[in-house]
């Protein structure tokens, strides 16, 4: 692998300058996050920097937020079924995809993949237009229909890439020894590509959990889910109790990005 | 990748007979159909319905408090197209667009670079460090932002620590407020998009110049940099498409008076039920969205040929 370069160039040079502006874009790529947790430890009343003591009690606050509380158990029951669902819709999709030939192949693969090319604003618009007449406004069926779309282009593509990096010959094997589809697809296919599925339904669950725009039009006057809380509560208010709710939530997808990291690697996930 | 790749199912005994193949081939053909209905239909209930009822309002006219005359008109067009406010909209909204993935792209070039080069046993964790806040609520980081720039925020309280200001900067309800938070949040997805676009960059090809004779900027502005475009192309269009439609950064840290067109068609909903005038205003966002990805897919094939 390391085999020295026979010749070092001026180039090189160059290298600790650059490791000194590489780690000053990291700061700044991660400077939000990191003064939003030193905020939620800080005593001021109202939001200002620097912290002028420590204090636990924003983190106190949370449990009798009620909109916080409320919100919060909106965005899991959405994401839940969220994820459930577009498991369902997604694995068999890239399944076909990768396992059949057909002619319409590559549209069907980019039509599965192009929500993420329109803008949400755009799609949040065009589902409260359609839902408010059909009285899905305001509901769980809406804002779960409506983070579908969104969610259902990650599965597909998690899955596609761990079904490309598998071969078929345990496949054949299976069905040569007389398995029939149902059997094949649970006792071999699925064992073989379980971190794509899992990686997928964590990323989901994560851009539902996290979903605003879509949330806001379709739910706000009567199911917000958490996201929305936070924007009304962000536009309203000048305390810290946000940002304690906002550490928390970094610490959720933190853990979320250790596991698709572990299962799949984070980038062919993304 | 591995030698025993059999991508396809093949079918059994090719040519032994015509009626063997023609029965899998309908076999295969129900199967995936079973397979991709169920996401078909998904997608046709939550996306394109949607989007069509969306485009198909947008023809119709609106009055005030929500009342929508079934029509065929232009009508509703017209006040965007010939407003001046609206182009104004328009134009500051595509300008933000610009402005943020050309920074966005510059800030994070140097981060792709170093992870694409990197051969550092932390390379992996780097990385995930690198494209982990895309798993972090845009409503988290844009209030991280809040903090940083408001008025007695990060910046501000630092600068007047240090003496070099009297009074605070405004960096927040407005577009310079806006533009750098846009910067930090499309960061992780523009080095995720160079990352990819770097595949012929190889430090070899630096080397070979290096060796006879380039000097350093020489190397930069004539190996590195053309090696890259493609992936440099890739996350300014990626960015800027992004940044045209985003909603809540400028909604946040704009405050009120940062309009653009996701703004504007918030504004247009929930304030004045206006449906088939926020309606136009996303055919015109999506129009504006179409335009940018021609154009950007003749420049890569002008690139690549």
């Amino acid at each position: 692998m390391s085999e020295a370069p026979l010749y070092k160039p001026r180039f090189n040079a160059a290298k600790p300058a650059f490791g000194v502006l590489v780690f000053l874009l990291y700061l700044f790529l991660l400077a939000p996050l990191l003064v939003v947790f030193v905020v939620s430890f800080a005593s001021n009343q109202y939001l200002s920097f620097p912290p002028e003591g420590l204090t636990l009690k924003w983190y106190e606050m949370l449990p009798q937020e009620s909109t916080f509380m409320d919100g919060m158990r909106v965005s899991l029951i959405v994401a839940a079924a969220v994820t459930l669902i577009v498991l369902a819709l997604g694995v068999p999709a890239a399944l076909a995809l990768d396992r059949f030939d057909f002619k319409a192949k590559a549209a069907v693969q980019s039509f599965f993949l192009s929500p993420l090319l329109i803008p949400s604003i755009v799609l949040a618009l065009g589902m409260v237009l359609l839902f408010g007449p059909l009285k899905l406004t305001n509901t769980y069926a809406g804002i779960i229909i409506g983070h579908v779309a969104i969610t259902i282009p990650f599965v597909i593509r998690t899955t596609l890439m761990s079904l490309a990096t598998t071969d078929t010959s345990c496949e054949a094997a299976a069905r040569i020894l007389g398995a029939d589809s149902w059997t094949v697809f649970r006792r071999v296919t699925l064992p073989i590509i379980r971190p794509g599925v899992i990686a997928g339904g964590v990323i989901a669950f994560i851009v539902s959990f996290d979903e605003a725009v879509i949330s806001l039009f379709v739910a706000e006057s009567g199911l917000p889910t958490l996201p929305v809380q936070v924007l009304r509560y962000v536009e309203n208010s000048a305390d810290a109790a946000v940002a304690a709710l906002s550490v928390i939530l970094i610490l959720i997808s933190l853990a979320v990005v250790v596991v698709v990291e572990r299962v799949m690697g984070l980038r062919r996930a993304l | 990748m591995t030698l025993l790749q059999t991508r396809r199912p093949v079918t059994p005994h090719p040519g032994d007979d015509g009626a063997l193949e023609k029965a899998t081939e309908r076999r295969n053909r129900r199967t995936y159909r079973a397979l991709l209905i169920p996401g078909l239909l998904g997608l046709l209930v939550s996306f394109v319905f949607p989007l069509a009822y969306m485009v198909r309002m947008s023809f119709n006219r609106g009055a005030a408090d929500g009342v929508v005359e079934e029509t065929f008109t232009f009508d509703t067009y017209l006040q965007p197209l010939t407003d001046p406010y609206y182009w104004k909209v328009t134009l500051d909204t595509f300008q933000m667009g610009v402005t943020v993935g050309i920074l966005c792209v510059a800030v994070s070039y140097p981060v792709a670079l170093f992870l694409a080069r990197s051969t550092s046993k932390y390379r992996g964790l780097l990385l995930a460090v690198a494209i982990a806040p895309l798993l972090t609520s845009a409503v988290v980081r844009t209030y991280g932002w809040m903090v940083i720039l408001g008025t007695n925020g990060l910046v501000n309280s630092s600068l007047e620590g240090l003496g070099i200001i009297d009074a605070p900067l405004k960096l927040t309800n407005n577009l310079t407020g806006v533009t750098i938070g846009l910067v930090e949040i499309f960061m992780p997805y523009a080095i995720l998009a160079m990352i990819s676009g770097f595949g012929r960059l190889s430090p070899q090809l630096e080397e070979a110049a290096g060796s006879l004779g380039a000097s350093r900027v020489k190397v930069f502005t004539r190996v590195t940099l053309p090696l890259s475009l493609p992936g440099v192309l890739a996350a300014f269009l990626m960015v800027f498409v992004l940044s045209i439609s985003t909603f809540i950064t400028p909604r946040l840290l704009g405050g009120g008076s940062v309009q653009v067109l996701a703004t504007e068609i918030y504004d247009q909903t929930t304030g004045l039920l206006n449906w088939p005038f926020a309606a136009a205003l996303s055919v015109i966002l999506l129009v504006l969205f179409g335009l940018i990805i021609a154009v950007y897919q003749r420049l890569t094939r002008k690139i690549g040929g």
